[in-house]
């Protein structure tokens, strides 16, 4: 069972986790790898906390984890990578967009933003810190930052030995896989 | 090629591949998704029913013509058809049919936590339970064998982690749909209390029959690994098991939930030194096991009955193991509950609502349940869908008898109203009441993601079809005291409110504008138009007061610096309420 990877993919409703978990999942069975996703939809689609869960190795049961299982924890919002950190294995990984969207209490001027997210992060697990929006900003096309953290979950992950670019363009809509190539590249260099 | 689905896809595709021809249902999580991947099937017949007693009545006439029909839907949605499904559970069959109960242990998106396999022991039925997508495909297609050979419904009991988890599935050939051919049979199709007697004695022969073949299909299988540790499970918890136990344990996977195979359990009892019951909610394994005198193993006594299960769980609860968790302050992270999106047309209407005063709010299953969180506060209760009218109905008639100077608001969905909120608004009318009862049309039925409905135009198949005008039906109840106004005027919105509380007789306000995120249709750009534009705040202007902070938006947002609010120009629709609530006149649309 230890060769099970289990990889947990979080963030806030429209931020494009679950695409990227496609891709994901295409690249893995390719590679011959048994997989399993689970994601929670309904509800949790307007605004809130989302997460997706892959998982995949030579045969995989259950297709959730619980906590302290993850090995790699991808989050494409600061605060939601310290909502989910208790599903990392302590020996495991953070990518995390350095990157803030402020929830309704924030919002509202209720309470601030949390300080210091990175920095716990930091002291608490290997931590890869990613401006995954001024990247893809830069590259013309914000919203491919979720393929900037794909590249660096590849990275992070030592996948690189799959045909990431085949199966990227297999998902993305064809006008935007030119950005997005390059979004992943520029993941992956990181 | 094995293909990565969903279970709900896996239903689909397994109702392809049994020659089924006919598919109704109601939408909702986690059960929506078959239908849609059944209607890409352009052979079946597929419908987006008004409510999950008129899909299962629906699937069950195609039965009854001599049709392989299927009908899926949420938990809750069984509760609603209940009626036919106990009934039809006496006739039986023509073409096969079959029920696809999902379930939601962990109420990730539903009111309540039941355990629909009690549905089947309830109604007599037999049920399979799938524990992964490949079963999922599988079983739909034996559970139309079984149908067709033992005359009977069929239900297919998913959970959420079932429907909603990908894995991989094998395709397999595809029967050609045959109808089976269709003659009057009084004694077996018309349920009068005669007939149903005589139908009653058959239902019982049927069950002693499942009960020889529960105990003999391969649904219902052994895993032999050792006899120090036995492990009785279904469903997704048979997944589970497998990721604690590993082949440290053997297992009975049990396939087929109802009826249970009880002396091939006794068997597998009798051959484990240690033995596990792992079912997620109910004992109705376990209960049945002790009822067959079967005294041993561990279920309920360790094994939570509240919430949806894991494996880290199992591991804690039966082998005492726990992971090495990382120790931080969780109490910095701030909530994120989800919220009435940016130019939702419910926000206008529910910041109007909870201004009025003695007012109590009956709400609805929907979007607009979000309205009942901060800041809005505008609910008082939410019981069941299409309850919002009745439940609010017998208060008012509480609050009236006892002098209580309370008005009743009910509020509800277009897609709601149809599904049973008619029959609740007709209960107004008929007893006299004078609730208010408000129906936010937005176009479509949105929380489950934008499904057709009979108010939207369109089938679930993509065929133009009438449009039911809600105004209509309202009128043709008799109420004659009955609005339509645009939610995102305030000032309309809070008119139809006054005149409403000075009504004396029952009274209904629609609202009416499209969802946000719907993709408007032909029609709907005649009426709403498609300008995309969004407002701005002028920092000039703005004087911190926060009174648009009060209407919920995510699209605003408070500068603690500046002590000024901001619009994240990525998300403002341009819907202007926030500018109808500032003192100050800081906020414009701009860029039309």
């Amino acid at each position: 069972m230890t060769e099970v990877k289990n990889i947990l993919l979080v963030g806030v409703g429209g931020q494009g986790t679950i695409l990227v978990s496609k891709i994901l999942a295409s690249g893995l069975i390719a590679a011959g790898y048994d997989v399993k996703m689970s994601e929670v939809h309904g509800m949790a689609q307007r605004g809130g906390s989302v997460s997706t869960q892959v998982r995949f190795g030579k045969k995989v049961y259950s297709p959730i984890i619980g906590k302290g299982e993850a090995d790699v924890l991808v989050s494409f919002e600061q605060m939601e990578a310290l909502r989910w950190l208790s599903f990392l294995r302590p020996a495991g990984s953070v990518v995390v967009n350095d990157y803030q969207i402020p929830s309704a209490p924030i919002l509202m001027g209720e309470v601030d933003y949390p300080e210091g997210i990175l920095e716990v992060l930091r002291e608490k697990a290997d931590t890869i810190a990613i401006k995954a929006a001024k990247i893809a900003t830069d590259l013309g096309n914000a919203k491919a930052m979720n393929i900037v953290l794909f590249g660096a979950l590849v990275k992070a992950m030592k996948l690189n030995d799959i045909a990431w670019e085949t199966h990227i363009a297999e998902i993305v809509k064809p006008k935007t896989l030119a950005v997005n190539l390059k979004a992943f590249a520029a993941g992956m260099d990181i | 090629m094995k293909k990565l689905m969903t279970g709900d896809e896996g239903v689909a595709r397994g109702a392809y591949e049994a020659g089924v021809a006919f598919a109704a249902a109601y939408p909702g999580t986690p059960s929506t998704e078959i239908l849609e991947n059944i209607a890409l099937y352009k052979e079946i017949k597929a419908e987006w029913s008004p409510n999950e007693k008129v899909a299962v009545e629906s699937a069950i006439g195609a039965s009854l013509a001599g049709a392989r029909s299927l009908t899926a839907m949420k938990m809750v949605g069984v509760n609603v058809a209940a009626d036919p499904l106990l009934s039809y559970a006496y006739a039986g069959v023509n073409g096969g049919f079959v029920l696809i109960s999902a379930d939601d242990p962990g109420m990730h998106s539903s009111q309540n936590e039941q355990d629909n396999r009690n549905y089947a022991k309830f109604a007599k039925i037999p049920m399979l339970e799938p524990s992964d997508s490949q079963e999922a495909k599988d079983m739909v297609k034996t559970a139309f064998d079984i149908s067709e050979t033992y005359d009977t419904p069929v239900m297919l009991r998913m959970t959420t982690r079932v429907c909603h988890s990908k894995s991989l599935v094998e395709e397999g050939s595809v029967l050609e749909q045959q109808k089976k051919p269709y003659s009057k049979n009084l004694q077996k199709n018309d349920l009068v209390p005669a007939v149903s007697k005589q139908l009653r004695i058959k239902m019982e022969e049927r069950l002693t029959k499942l009960k020889q073949y529960t105990e003999e299909t391969p649904l219902n299988f052994e895993v032999w690994n050792s006899n120090k540790i036995g492990v009785i499970t279904a469903g997704v918890s048979y997944q589970y098991a497998q990721e604690v136990f590993g082949e440290n344990a053997s297992y009975l996977k049990i396939g087929m939930a109802y009826p249970l195979p009880i002396e091939k359990i006794r068997r597998f009892a009798e051959k484990v030194e240690t033995l596990y019951i792992i079912e997620e909610l109910d004992p109705f394994m376990e209960e049945q096991i002790r009822a067959a005198g079967i005294n041993k193993g561990i279920g309920k006594a360790k094994v939570p009955l509240i919430d949806e299960l894991n494996p880290d769980i199992l591991a804690k609860v039966l082998l005492g193991q726990e992971n090495e968790l990382i120790d931080y302050d969780k109490n910095i992270v701030v909530n994120r509950p989800p919220t009435l999106c940016a130019g939702c047309p419910h926000r206008g209407f529910f910041y109007a609502l909870a201004k009025c005063k003695d007012i109590v709010i009956s709400g609805d299953i929907g979007c607009y349940g979000l309205g009942g969180s901060a800041p809005l506060h505008a609910k008082d209760t939410c019981i069941c869908m299409g309850a919002a009218p009745s439940i609010g109905h017998g208060m008012q008639k509480v609050f009236t008898k006892f002098d209580e100077k309370k008005r009743v608001v009910a509020v509800l969905g277009d897609s709601t109203f149809f599904h049973t909120g008619m029959n609740s608004l007709l209960t107004t009318v008929y007893n006299n009441s004078n609730t208010i009862t408000c129906i936010l049309d937005n176009r479509i039925t949105g929380m489950t993601g934008h499904q057709e409905n009979p108010g939207t135009g369109f089938t679930l198949q993509g065929d133009p079809t009438g449009i039911i005008d809600i105004a209509e039906v309202v009128k043709s109840f008799g109420i004659k005291n009955s609005r339509t106004v645009n939610p995102l005027k305030l000032n309309e919105v809070k008119d139809a409110l006054d005149w409403a509380m000075g009504c004396e007789e029952p009274v209904v306000i629609i609202t009416r504008w499209p969802c946000i995120l719907k993709r408007l249709s032909k029609e709907d750009v005649e009426e709403f138009g498609s300008k995309k534009s969004v407002c701005e705040v002028d920092p000039e202007l703005c004087i911190g007061c926060k009174k648009c902070l009060q209407t919920g938006c995510p699209a605003l947002q408070y500068q603690k610096d500046s002590k000024k609010v901001i619009i994240d120009q990525n998300q403002c629709n341009g819907c202007e309420v926030c500018n109808q609530v500032c003192p100050k006149k800081a906020i414009k649309r701009v860029g039309e």
